[in-house]
C-alpha cells in the first residue's frame, strides 16, 4: 500500500481515538450527574422531585431525538465559540459531547436503577444522607453495570465520530467518506471500516472484562 | 435505664398511601409503647401493615398522622439531620439481608460507621469485634455472594449493631431462612438483647418466632392492632379472631365440625398439669370424644386447647359443663363453622 495512504490511515486512527476519548470523557462529565439526578429525583428515588425529573427527562429526549448530523450543523456557531474552529477533530468534540451526554445520562440512569431498593433502604436506615447513598451505595453497587454501559456509550460515540467526516471532522470516518464515497476507492474505505470494527471490538471487550472482573457478585 | 421506661412510643399513628386508583389505609389508630430492654413482637398476616409500622418507627415511612417518640424525642419534630442522627441509634435488619454486594463482609460492617464519620481504623477494629460476636470472624474477606442466608443475616446483624444502637428493628429477619438457621438467628438476637441490653422489635408472620424470643406481642390485622400483651397470656387465651387464627394452627381450621355439641377447653398453664379429661370422664361418668388437641410448653407453662364432643344427652352434657365451671376450667362452645361463642 502507498506509504502516504498508510500514514493517512494512522493519523485517522489517532484522530478517531482522540475524538472518541475526549468526547466520551466530556459526555460522562455532563451525563453522569444528569443520570444520577434522573434516578435521585425519580418519584421512587432517594429525593423525589418529579418536576426536576420530568424537565430534565424532556430535554434529554429532545437532544436524543435530533439526528447527529443535523445537530453537528446546528451547533457549528457554538463550536466556533468554544474551540475557535469548525474544522478538524477538535471541532467535532463539542457536538459529539452534546449528542452523547443525554445518551450517557440514560445509560447511567438504567444502570443505577438496577441497584436493589432494599440496599438503599438499609443505607437510609443507617442514617445515610442522599449524597452518601449516591457515592457509597448507588455508584459502587452499579459499577459493573456502569462499565458495560460505558463500553456501549464509547462505541456509540465512536460511530458518531465517523459521521463527522461529512463536515471535515477528520478521523477514520472522514477517510472512509472522502475516499470510499466521493472517490470510489473501495479498498481504502474497507480498510477504515475494518479498523473501526476492530476498535469497537476492543472497547466492547475491555468494558465487559472490567465489568466482570470487578463484580463481586460472581464467584 | 428503668425496667418500664419506654423506648419507642407510638401515639395515634395513621398511615395512608394515596395512589392514582385508590387511597389505602395501611395503618390506623396504632398505639404502642415499647419498653427499654424488651423484645417486642409484631405479628400479622402479609398485608396487615406490619412492615409499614416498623418503617414508621425510624421514619423510613413518614406517618400521615400521629407521633413516634424514640427515646423521649419525637421523630416528627426533628430536622432531617437530627433524624439521620437518630437513625444511627436504631439498627435495622431485613428479610433479604440487604448487604452491599460489592463490598466484602468487613467493609459491610464498617459501612454504617463510615456514614457516621468514624475513622477507618477504629471502624475496622469495631467491625472485627462484632464479626467475632456473630461467629463470622473468619469470613471478613468474603463477599456476600459467597455466604449462606444465615451467614448473610449474621453480617447484617453485625452491621446493624456497629453504631451501638439502642434499638434493633427486625423486619421479617428470619422469613427467608430455613428452620434450623432461623433458630440460630433467633438465639443470636436473644443473646444480643440479654448481653447488650438492646431493645428489639421483631416483625414476623410466624407465631413460632414470637414464641421463641418475644416478651410482649402486638397482633396486627387489617391495619389495626387487634390484640396486645404478654406473649404467655396471649398464647394461653387469644381474644381476637386473628389471634386465634395465628396461634391455633391452621389444621384446626380444617377440623370438620358436625352439628354435635362441641366445646373448646383452654389450657392456661395451671389446669394442664391435671389429667382433666380422665377426671371429667370419671366424675361425670360420661364418654367424651376428642376432636382436636394441641398443647405446648411455653416458659414452663403448658398452654393449648382441646376440642371435645359431648354426649347428645343434654343432662349428661350439662353435667360436664357444670363440672368444668366448678373446676374453673376455661371453656367455650364451638359453633359448627369453626367460630366460637362463650
Amino acid at each position: 500500500m502507498d506509504p502516504q495512504v498508510v500514514s493517512m490511515i494512522q493519523k485517522g486512527i489517532l484522530e478517531t481515538l482522540y475524538m472518541t476519548f475526549c468526547s466520551s470523557l466530556l459526555a460522562y462529565v455532563f451525563g453522569l450527574p444528569m443520570g444520577i439526578i434522573l434516578v435521585v429525583t425519580d418519584k421512587d428515588g432517594i429525593k423525589p422531585c418529579v418536576p426536576v425529573q420530568q424537565v430534565l427527562g424532556f430535554f434529554i429526549n429532545i437532544f436524543r431525538s435530533i439526528p447527529f448530523l443535523i445537530l453537528l450543523i446546528m451547533v457549528l456557531p457554538l463550536t466556533k465559540i468554544i474551540v475557535g474552529t469548525t474544522l478538524g477533530p477538535t471541532a467535532v468534540i463539542p457536538p459529539l459531547t452534546i449528542a452523547a451526554a443525554p445518551y450517557v445520562a440514560r445509560v447511567v440512569e438504567s444502570s443505577l436503577k438496577e441497584v436493589d431498593a432494599g440496599v438503599i433502604e438499609a443505607a437510609k436506615s443507617m442514617g445515610a444522607s442522599s449524597w452518601q447513598i449516591v457515592y457509597k451505595v448507588l455508584l459502587p453497587e452499579a459499577k459493573p453495570s456502569l462499565l458495560v454501559g460505558g463500553a456501549l456509550a464509547v462505541t456509540t460515540i465512536l460511530s458518531y465520530s465517523a459521521m463527522a467526516g461529512f463536515v471535515g471532522g477528520g478521523g477514520l470516518g472522514d477517510i472512509a467518506i472522502r475516499y470510499g464515497y466521493y472517490r470510489y476507492q473501495t479498498g481504502i474505505m474497507l480498510v477504515t471500516v475494518v479498523l473501526l470494527v476492530i476498535i469497537v471490538q476492543i472497547i466492547q471487550e475491555a468494558g465487559l472484562r472490567m465489568s466482570k472482573s470487578g463484580d463481586k457478585r460472581i464467584r | 435505664m428503668g425496667e418500664n421506661q419506654s423506648m419507642i412510643q407510638i401515639k395515634n399513628l395513621e398511615k395512608t398511601f394515596v395512589t392514582k386508583s385508590a387511597t389505602v389505609h395501611a395503618l390506623s389508630d396504632i398505639n404502642l409503647d415499647i419498653r427499654a430492654g424488651e423484645i417486642f413482637g409484631i405479628i400479622g398476616l402479609s398485608g396487615a401493615g406490619k412492615s409499614t409500622l416498623v418503617r414508621c418507627m425510624n421514619y423510613l415511612e413518614v406517618p400521615t398522622k400521629g407521633e413516634v417518640i424514640f427515646d423521649g424525642q419525637s421523630l416528627g419534630e426533628m430536622s432531617e439531620k437530627e433524624l439521620r442522627k437518630a437513625r444511627q441509634s436504631m439498627g435495622m435488619i431485613f428479610q433479604q439481608f440487604n448487604l452491599l454486594a460489592q463490598r466484602n463482609v468487613l467493609d459491610n460492617v464498617c459501612f454504617p460507621l463510615e456514614i457516621a464519620g468514624v475513622a477507618k481504623k477504629t471502624a475496622r477494629e469495631k467491625a472485627r469485634k462484632l464479626l467475632t460476636m456473630v461467629g463470622l470472624e473468619d469470613k471478613e474477606k468474603a463477599y456476600p455472594a459467597q455466604l449462606s442466608g444465615g451467614q448473610k443475616q449474621r453480617v447484617a446483624i453485625a452491621r446493624a449493631l456497629a453504631t451501638e444502637p439502642k434499638v434493633l428493628l427486625c423486619d421479617e429477619a428470619t422469613s427467608a431462612l430455613d428452620p434450623t438457621t432461623t433458630k440460630s438467628i433467633l438465639e443470636l438476637i436473644k443473646e444480643i438483647n440479654q448481653k447488650l441490653g438492646i431493645t428489639i422489635v421483631i416483625i414476623t408472620h410466624e407465631m413460632s418466632v414470637i414464641e421463641a424470643v418475644c416478651n410482649r406481642v402486638a397482633i396486627i390485622d387489617k391495619s389495626k392492632i387487634a390484640e396486645m400483651g404478654e406473649v404467655s397470656e396471649i398464647f394461653a387465651a387469644p381474644k381476637s379472631k386473628i389471634g386465634r387464627q395465628l396461634i391455633f394452627t391452621e389444621s384446626f381450621q380444617d377440623v370438620p365440625f358436625g352439628s354435635e355439641k362441641m366445646y373448646r377447653i383452654i389450657f392456661d398453664g395451671h389446669s394442664s398439669y391435671e389429667p382433666i379429661i380422665s377426671k371429667i370422664v370419671m366424675e361425670c361418668k360420661a364418654p367424651i370424644n376428642i376432636w382436636f388437641a394441641e398443647s405446648r410448653n411455653l416458659n414452663g407453662n403448658a398452654v393449648g386447647q382441646m376440642i371435645i364432643q359431648l354426649p347428645e344427652d343434654e343432662m349428661i352434657a350439662n353435667r360436664i359443663v357444670n363440672y368444668l365451671e366448678t373446676e374453673k376450667i376455661r371453656f367455650e362452645e364451638v359453633i359448627s363453622d369453626g367460630s366460637t361463642s362463650c
